[in-house]
């Protein structure tokens, strides 16, 4: 009977790896949760916007640690950051001028944005490719652990080990920091009540003034805030290779979609149900039981509710009941 | 990059230079590597090793009067069946190719095989397909492979473990044909030399995140992890993971976990691991060693040696046959690829046509020492690495 070493456990294995990650998730379904809000479709090219968002701020990362300056136990990246989404924010608004106003000035129905975004898509992608390759690359440095498992192990002599990474707690935190001030902007600010108005009722706003290009310019900006911001973070945390965060669209619009698209409330509280439900579902509770019971009872089998296989299938589980039930998402976002 | 701007340059060159020469008659080999996909970092290196095969071929002079041979690439993508056979339905139609060197990953190469190079007659030789189902494929006499079946490999990494007194192990594996194919062989190897598996769990390659794969495994326990992925990929995810939460601390790796990458990225981390991978000594490596470095390409990436060998094949079987035709590879394949005959090195690819033309026979040894066994597959030495200090040190070879 030992709780700490089972909580311990779940903490390593469970809860700490899904709270990172449902950051991540977060900060790239706000992306897309504000272009669904805001320009009324779904943006395919989201994952690639964040590949080159953080591909540009690998590139000062690398010149600022070429030059020597560095953030001493933080990783040199986060200074980077602003440069990475100011090449992104050219980008998205390079592209909007070139391809995305043409169709809205012809008020092009959503499914041929969205089609339209998938060739942006895979232009971003031949972009990210060109500049610096399909291959893995790396750009984090500094601390990697604020408690590595054995020191955890040595500090307080229990049987369980738990590690909790630099980069976790840094995306914690930033995430915090994003989340509140965005929040803000929306909420308080002239431009963010204009967004919101835009959102909700275009014909009206329009006719109360607002000034719709200046409302889809300050949310391409937005977004790639956002997407750099997440994309930086999840190759600080786990790697950064482009062909990854192509892949990583699909739980980002499941996180969207089942907080509700155009929600940013929903999309948060979608990209810690989607992590959560990933990592815990499938999850074997062999070795926390084991701490629970006396030993004789100590379970033989593995205590796992569905093979890991299974865990894309439980996130899409989720979306599909989320869809029929509450086509609009938990947080009554807008019906796909 | 300045790699990829050279093998560019090159290839416009070649490209350049057959132009000038419009006379001779041009025979086209199709490279099917997955240029885009899971293993894109690799595949660049693979298709340049085999055209360094093919120009020198043609540089020789000797072969096939007026002939030249011609790369076609296309991409394979190595995991999507259809793309893949589309792909080599194009090569086939559109560019007229002859034979084919590859393609990559086990998955697609049994679709290329079964909807493009057997129902058109066309000869394939793959430099890095390993999955034990390709050796019982049907074929009809047209497929080769360079590397090895993975059915040896799973006994050479339990008898690895078995060396090293452990006796209990995590398996996790690339939910692909090569991954599962190698899981099979390994684990029915393991556990008849009286090993333990405690939990044999598939990944999905390029995912965002690997936390849950390594909860349960941690669950499971075992003293190693045994990793058998891809190494720019779901596998070195795997890896990362279990760092990261000290789940394990010590891997065993299968061939598609070896490469520079993931010791620049995680090396530190992984002394006392170690695993095996397909690998050639001697003199035909360190042949291999000195022209890829006179023609600015990564000799030392991942089936390189098996890349070139397989295009230096098609080309010495045609030369056999004395025709530039898909039967002449077909046929003669084995035949060159084995004793008896004169050893062939890599880069001495023009003495092998001289004395096909005076009617000798060559044994081509190439830069993997090939020798065809069975059904015309690779028989392998693997060596068998520690990792040490970020780096890889050779224990044996076996």
């Amino acid at each position: 009977m030992d709780f700490l070493n089972a909580f311990v456990a779940l903490s390593n294995f469970v809860l700490i790896p899904a709270i990172a990650y449902g950051s991540q998730l977060a900060l790239g379904a706000l992306g897309v949760t504000l272009i669904y809000g805001i320009l009324r479709f779904s943006n395919f090219a989201h994952g690639d916007t964040m590949a080159f968002g953080t591909m540009v701020a690998i590139l000062f990362t690398w010149w600022f640690q070429s030059m020597g300056i560095s953030l001493g136990p933080l990783p040199t990246a986060l200074l980077a950051i602003p440069f990475g989404i100011a090449g992104a924010a050219a980008l998205l608004l390079l592209t909007d001028r070139v391809v995305y106003r043409f169709y809205r000035a012809q008020k092009a129905k959503p499914v041929i944005l969205v089609i339209v975004s998938m060739g942006v898509m895979f232009i971003y992608n031949g972009l990210t490719r060109v500049v610096l390759g399909p291959d893995d690359q790396r750009f984090a440095d500094g601390e990697r652990f604020l408690i590595g498992a054995l020191d955890f192990r040595r500090m307080t002599g229990l049987e369980e080990g738990l590690a909790i990474k630099s980069t976790q707690a840094i995306t914690l935190v930033t995430a915090i920091i994003v989340v509140a001030l965005l929040f803000w902007f929306l909420t308080y600010t002239r431009t963010g009540k204009s967004m919101r108005a835009y959102s909700d009722n275009e014909d009206l706003a329009l006719l109360s003034g607002i000034n719709p290009e200046r409302v889809v310019m300050v949310t391409w900006l937005i977004v790639a805030a956002l997407a750099t911001i997440a994309g930086v973070l999840y190759g600080l945390d786990k790697s950064y290779k482009p062909f990854t965060y192509f892949q990583l669209l699909l739980p980002v619009f499941a996180s969207a979609i089942v907080g509700g698209l155009g929600s940013p409330l929903g999309a948060i509280a979608g990209g810690f149900i989607i992590a959560f439900s990933e990592v815990g579902i499938v999850y074997a509770w062999k070795r926390v039981v084991a701490h629970m019971v006396p030993e004789a009872w100590e379970p033989e089998g593995l205590l796992q509710l569905l093979s890991t296989d299974y865990k894309f299938a439980v996130s899409f589980v989720i979306l599909v009941i989320v869809l029929l039930f509450r086509p609009t998402g938990l947080f009554r976002g807008k019906a796909v | 990059m300045n790699k990829l701007l050279a093998a560019t340059a090159a290839a416009a060159l070649c490209a350049g230079a057959a132009n000038a020469e419009s006379h001779t008659q041009e025979v086209g080999i199709g490279v099917i590597l997955g240029f885009t996909g899971p293993i894109e970092s690799l595949t660049p290196q693979m298709a340049a090793s085999a055209e360094l095969a093919l120009s020198e071929i043609n540089e020789s002079g000797n072969f096939l009067d007026g002939v030249t041979l011609a790369p076609v690439r296309a991409d394979s993508t190595c995991v999507d069946s259809a793309a893949a056979t589309a792909a080599g339905e194009r090569l086939v139609t559109t560019d007229s190719i002859v034979a084919i060197m590859g393609a990559d990953c086990s998955g697609v190469t049994g679709a290329v095989l079964s909807n493009v190079a057997v129902p058109n007659g066309i000869p394939m030789i793959s430099p890095s397909a390993t999955s034990p189902a390709l050796s019982d494929a049907e074929d009809n006499g047209l497929f080769f492979r360079t590397a090895p079946s993975d059915a040896r490999q799973g006994v050479v990494l339990a008898e690895i473990l078995m060396e090293r007194d452990i006796g209990e192990v995590a398996v996790t594996y690339s939910n692909s044909d090569y991954g599962k194919g190698l899981s099979d062989a390994f684990a029915a190897a393991y556990e008849d030399m009286g090993g333990e598996i405690t939990i044999n769990l598939p990944h999905e390659d390029n995912k965002a995140d690997y936390s849950a794969e390594i909860a349960s495994a941690a669950s499971a326990g075992g003293d190693v992890l045994v990793v058998l992925g891809y190494s720019d990929s779901g596998g070195r995810g795997m890896i990362q993971a279990a760092l990261d939460t000290g789940a394990f601390d010590t891997f065993m790796m299968g061939d598609g976990m070896y490469g520079d990458a993931l010791m620049d990225a995680l090396g530190d981390y992984m002394n006392g691991s170690f695993g095996a991978v397909p690998w050639s000594e001697g003199e035909g490596a360190e042949m291999f060693a000195k022209i890829t470095e006179e023609a600015g390409i990564n000799g030392e990436s991942s089936f390189t040696r098996e890349s070139y060998d397989a295009a230096a094949l098609i080309a010495l079987a045609m030369m056999k046959g004395g025709e530039a035709t898909s039967e002449a590879v077909a046929e003669n394949v084995m035949s060159v690829a084995n004793a008896p005959g004169e050893p062939i090195l890599p880069g001495e690819l023009g003495k092998a046509l001289q004395i096909l033309t005076d009617g000798g026979e060559i044994d081509y040894v190439g830069a993997s020492a090939v020798e065809l066994i069975g059904p015309g597959e690779a028989a392998g030495t693997y060596r068998h690495y520690d990792i040490e200090d970020g780096d890889y040190t050779t224990v044996e070879f076996k």
